[in-house]
């Protein structure tokens, strides 16, 4: 994005309209602030346990969002990203409480998801379904395939090779996860294909005018299908990094999965009607939602003050987005 | 180009503009609540916010940590079921360094890995409401005895319908959850029958909320017109149960009981529309709790086991054998107003 803009304008432009003008730019600088504010308000804030705590708890939200923002970059909405992750944990779960070999288990698992995602891409390219139609049907069999799966109850998933992504190690005296690793390195590929391949500029074609992109011969249909395909496939390697988390499979879990999600998507400045943004700006907005949670549980506040600021920051990045669009 | 120049700087003075304000409302909250390094923590992490159950006791545990002189830190998950913002709870009250936390986990094996990491940081954790299974997994665990209320239920039901042949519904509450287990196979035990009885007309899941016993109980009735004796999780399940039966006119010939003593519940037993309720006393297992705390960062002496807190049945029609005590004494010791 910022390269475009660079070479549309007719001088070169100095670093501080180049930072300033790139689509991460705003999210990072509230990051920046809250981080600032907590740390004067708790010295525990930045301490390096609790930093380590802020990308833990990071993980799961964070990688269920690489999936929605390639979605909502093809002006798409997942609302079954959750109830995937779910199905993901539980049948993960019962394989193995079923004694069948764990890595199987798991790959069968993240399988099943990945085939969730084609469901939902079939649906939406195949038979030109409205996605938020789609996925809102997808979310309410998988809510009740995986009650019947479980037979209404949770249960606990004991197995060393499904809670290792919460196995910890050391990076320089800073605690981490495995997951977070996992977390991050998932953003690194993904944000390689959208950002250095002709897929990913495929898929901003497609978000921005899909007729535009069918005229000019990129094959929509199956490009969409593999969005939600990939997108799947991550919410498979989600519901991994849940049970790192919580070895503990709970079919009532994750219920605003989906919201808080599409939230650190949209704070994270992408665009809701596709074409725009990036995987750079979804991580940031999934940081600044765990760093307020945190930092108002360390300063003693009651924590519906984080829904509310989250709330006028979702309001605040669509804003921006709407003013943008209008001046372009 | 000057479009360009105009979209990048409305964008970082919005930004700006939109920086300062959040700022200011987050700083005037911090302002009022900023945490001394000295005082105690003690940390309350409630399934949800909403629940007048859980409310009751956010209250009561507040009430107790000024008396005692502690700062107490109150969290909770979004909704049943959100391990997830339980377990994100626990982590930022040990970060916060809080000296005890009391917790009423969503499920009973989902909080196991992180209250693990709190007690070897030295944290007192105790289970208030649902046991954690295993169940000293926690320090101690401060709750009504679940199955023994549901008991209460099943014997009341069972003996104020004396000789009459029963037909019974049961109004669940979320299937699979710890306490809805004990109290479903509590009311059974109590009024004598086993799982798959042929006098069970039929269930139904309620998650605990009006609308959805409503519900419940409509379709039960439409499937059985016989159904005289229903279970309830709890009170608003009870109230929406009582909507359909009044619906279908058949009120007064149904054996409705229920389990919680929210204030809301006891009126509906003076009013006749519950035969009888079981209370249970969340006030008390969160006072419990934060003088265990305090206790704990005094003399470091933890409490250890099952603390039962008791349950009363409440009810103006008391039957033989079965200890009881009346509305009146219910609506001085109910919660939730």
């Amino acid at each position: 994005m910022t390269t475009v803009i660079a070479s549309a304008t007719d001088a070169p432009r100095s670093w501080k309209a180049r930072i300033l003008g790139a689509p991460s730019a705003g999210p990072f600088l509230v990051l920046i602030a809250f981080c600032v504010i907590f740390a004067f308000t708790n010295p525990r804030f930045l301490a390096t346990h609790n930093l380590s705590i802020i990308l833990q708890q990071t993980v799961i939200i964070g990688v269920l969002a690489i999936g929605q923002t390639l979605v909502i970059l093809t002006a798409g909405i997942d609302l079954a990203v959750g109830a995937i992750c779910v199905l993901g944990t539980i049948v993960a779960g019962k394989l193995v409480n079923l004694g069948y070999d764990p890595v199987l288990s798991m790959s069968f698992a993240i399988l099943i998801c990945t085939i969730s995602g084609l469901a939902a891409g079939g649906l939406v390219s195949g038979l030109r379904l409205p996605p938020f139609i789609v996925t809102l049907g997808i979310l309410g069999i998988l809510t009740a395939a995986l009650r019947l799966i479980s037979e209404g109850g949770a249960f606990a998933v004991r197995d060393p090779f499904l809670s290792w992504t919460g196995n910890t190690m050391k990076l320089s005296g800073f605690v981490i996860t495995y997951g977070v690793v996992i977390m991050f390195a998932l953003y690194a590929v993904v944000w390689y294909f959208l950002n250095e391949t002709k897929w990913g500029r495929h898929v901003y074609a497609i978000g921005n005018n899909p007729e535009a992109a069918r005229l000019v011969g990129i094959p929509v249909r199956r490009h969409l299908m593999s969005v939600y395909v990939l997108a799947g496939l991550i919410y498979g390697i989600g519901a991994w990094l849940a049970l790192g988390r919580i070895p503990n499979a709970d079919p009532n879990a994750m219920q605003t999965a989906n919201l808080d999600s599409i939230t650190a998507v949209v704070i994270g400045g992408t665009s809701l009607f596709g074409g725009r943004g990036g995987l750079i700006g979804t991580l940031i907005g999934a940081l600044i939602v765990g760093v307020l949670r945190n930092g108002l549980t360390l300063a003693g506040i009651d924590p519906l003050w984080q829904d509310l600021v989250t709330g006028i920051l979702v309001i605040i990045a669509v804003a921006l987005d709407q003013m943008s669009r209008r001046r372009r | 180009m000057s479009l360009h120049c105009m979209r990048i700087s409305a964008r970082s003075n919005f930004v700006r503009a939109g920086i300062s304000a959040l700022g200011l409302s987050v700083g005037l909250a911090l302002g009022a609540g900023a945490a001394s390094a000295q005082e105690v923590i003690v940390g309350l992490v409630t399934k949800t916010e909403v629940n007048p159950f859980f409310v009751k006791m956010r209250q009561a545990a507040e009430a107790r940590a000024k008396e005692k002189g502690l700062k107490l830190i109150a969290r909770a998950g979004k909704f049943d079921g959100d391990n997830e913002g339980q377990v994100a709870a626990i982590e930022d009250l040990i970060s916060a360094g809080a000296k005890g936390i009391l917790v009423t986990p969503n499920n009973s094996s989902g909080m196991l890995d992180i209250i693990k990491k709190a007690r070897e940081a030295g944290v007192l954790v105790i289970a208030l409401d649902t046991a954690t299974d295993p169940a000293d997994a926690v320090d101690a665990t401060f709750a009504t005895d679940n199955f023994e209320a549901g008991v209460q239920q099943g014997t009341y039901a069972r003996k104020a319908m004396g000789d009459k042949k029963a037909v019974v519904a049961m109004l669940d509450g979320t299937p699979g959850g710890t306490v809805d287990t004990f109290r479903h196979d509590g009311y059974l035990k109590g009024f004598g029958i086993a799982e798959g009885d042929p006098s069970i007309a039929g269930a139904a899941i309620t998650n605990g909320a009006q609308d959805k016993g409503q519900v419940g109980m409509e379709n039960l009735l439409s499937k059985n017109g016989d159904i005289n004796a229903v279970y309830t999780i709890n009170e608003p399940a009870a109230a929406g149960a009582y909507a359909a039966l009044k619906s279908f006119g058949k009120e007064s010939d149904v054996m409705l009981t229920s389990i919680d003593g929210g204030c809301a519940g006891v009126r509906d037993v003076k009013d006749g529309k519950i035969a009888a309720t079981v209370m249970q006393f969340p006030h008390k297992m969160a006072s419990m709790g934060v003088d265990a705390v305090a206790d704990y960062a005094a003399s470091g002496k933890k409490p250890s086991g099952f603390v039962n807190t008791g349950s009363f049945l409440i009810t103006d029609k008391p039957v033989d054998g079965l200890e009881s005590k009346d509305t009146a004494w219910g609506l001085e010791n109910c919660w939730g107003d």
